[in-house]
């Protein structure tokens, strides 16, 4: 692999950039690998790598329906934090947060992480109480998060209206390190590690069976034709309990589609991210100057990676009042993404009935955040059987009621 | 946007009129039952790409709850039916049989 460099760049500049590599390897299917990862989105692809890179594991084959990074990590709203509520959460998402801090060096590629500074902004005395707890929790797991005044958020972001008729903003929860990153650019610095380490990324592959033999998983089979492998990792999101359905299990999870739309650039405004969720709205400015605009869910299953028109009308309506130039903005485009939710809103990482399957999914509508992480943690899970960052996230807590409860804990309308 | 007709006032209407409430058909075991049976009631869910059954409550309306089937994949609506009912009646499964080769009802673990 060519490392890129200024001094590439420059180099480059001299030869018409007719030096350039392909980032990665366009490989085609070999009949067995070690362990086949289902997903080449950035959950997938980081399992991969970092089960090169901490276990020395290579043999590997990331397989992808549909174009690398083209699911929800071209989705979402590339929003990055660690302020949750519980024990297990604080760990993993912290753990992710702090691998984007050094993942443009790791990877020898630019993700333009942004560590902006994040509020959620507290617009009810309910969830004035519900941060507070979150801070004062964070505290204790050492995630650097504050409560902050309503003058204090108006100071970071004087384009906000703090005393909204009906939701008046009363305080926030503030992560100074909390900000953003370019999410292609993620998925894209993975494949590139992974395919240098020899593991071999494979688009256009859909996995149309698991097949199992004694309860243990010997293979896939799919439109390329059938693969073995000694273990299976299911990294496929909104489409987990499809995949798992092949396998022959169901998980306690349903896919809905959630949205988002971006209007058009302005200049810069607004340098922090800003999450209201009470009214369901989150915005940042992208470095193109676009307002990016995340909303709620759907209420219903759906796999169609379209939602329903009134749920951008709410989420625009509830945003004007607290951001009251959102009004005179054109949006330019709006698309959504199928995730995976789970009845405590936390994912799941673990063992499956099937031997030798995993499974990683459930991170329903805050995935972006958690790649680094939850490949961290997936990796070590697929390579010892076990991690301290997913023991609590098995698809069994819910049989034992050990619940991972963010539902409550975000204080979101869901 | 879904159109959805509800079989109880047979108002047709947009699904901003209604209110979705998940899976249908969800079997609640006995006194007697397993933990795994509870669980599957409270937590495991058919999530289908495909043909799915599903409880909807016509909130700004008449207020009932009743079934429908729908598409996952599409977002065709099949049909409405009474929520007084353990399974789809059979027209309506005959219906679905027609438009999507391959699907067959199967009862719910």
């Amino acid at each position: 692999m060519k490392r890129y460099s200024a001094f590439a760049i420059a180099r480059e500049a001299m030869r018409h950039h007719t030096g350039w590599n392909r980032a990665w390897r366009d490989a085609q299917p070999k009949p067995k690998y070690d362990v086949i990862i289902v997903g080449a989105g950035g959950h997938g692809l980081a399992t991969a790598y970092y089960l090169g890179k901490n276990f020395g594991i290579t043999n590997v084959a990331i397989l992808e329906k549909g174009w690398l990074g083209g699911g929800n990590t071209g989705r979402n709203t590339t929003i990055i934090r660690s302020n949750y509520l519980q024990d297990p959460s604080a760990a993993i998402y912290e753990k992710s947060r702090s691998l984007y801090e050094t993942m443009s060096q790791d990877l020898n590629y630019n993700v333009m992480f942004s560590p902006r500074g994040l509020i959620m902004l507290a617009q009810t005395h309910h969830e004035v109480r519900g941060y507070q707890r979150t801070a004062h929790a964070n505290a204790l797991q050492g995630v650097s998060t504050e409560f902050i005044s309503p003058e204090r958020v108006k100071e970071l972001v004087p384009i906000i209206n703090i005393d909204g008729p009906r939701y008046p903003v009363l305080g926030g929860l503030y992560q100074a390190r909390g900000g953003t990153a370019r999410h292609d650019a993620v998925a894209w610095g993975y494949a590139r590690a992974c395919s240098d380490m020899g593991m071999d990324v494979i688009q256009q592959c859909e996995v149309t069976a698991v097949r199992t033999e004694g309860g243990k998983v010997t293979g896939v089979d799919t439109t390329r034709g059938p693969i073995n492998c000694d273990k299976l990792g299911g990294v496929v999101a909104g489409h987990s309990g499809h995949l798992c359905d092949m396998a022959g299990f169901r998980l306690p999870i349903e896919s809905v589609a959630l949205q988002a739309l971006v209007s058009e650039p302005i200049k810069p405004c607004m340098d922090v991210v800003v999450m209201a969720n009470t009214v369901h709205g989150y915005m940042s400015q992208s470095d193109k100057g676009e307002m990016v605009i995340g909303g709620g869910t759907d209420g219903y299953n759906n796999y169609t990676q379209r939602g329903s028109f009134h749920h951008i009308e709410e989420t625009v309506r509830a945003l004007i009042e607290t951001f009251p130039m959102v009004s005179r903005l054109k949006m330019l485009r709006q698309w959504g993404g199928i995730v995976d939710v789970t009845g405590d809103r936390s994912p799941i990482l673990s063992k499956t009935p099937v031997e030798g399957m995993f499974i990683n999914c459930g991170w329903g509508t805050g995935g972006f955040k958690a790649i680094p992480g939850s490949g961290w943690a997936m990796a070590e899970l697929m390579a010892k059987g076990q991690s301290p960052l997913t023991d609590e996230f098995s698809m069994h807590r819910f049989r034992e009621g050990k619940f991972i409860d963010e539902s409550v804990a975000a204080g979101v309308a869901h | 946007m879904l159109i959805l007709t509800c079989p109880c006032c047979g108002v047709t209407g947009e699904e901003t009129e209604f209110h979705a409430g998940g899976e249908a058909h969800l079997k609640r075991h006995g006194p007697g039952s397993t933990a795994d049976q509870f669980e599957e009631y409270l937590f495991m869910r058919e999530n289908p790409k495909g043909v799915h059954f599903e409880r909807w409550r016509h909130v700004y309306g008449c207020g009932k709850w009743f079934h429908a089937a729908r598409s996952t994949t599409t977002l065709e609506v099949y049909g409405t039916y009474a929520a007084q009912t353990h399974e789809p009646p059979k027209d309506l499964r005959d219906t679905i049989s027609k438009k999507v080769p391959g699907w067959t009802w199967r009862e719910f673990q």
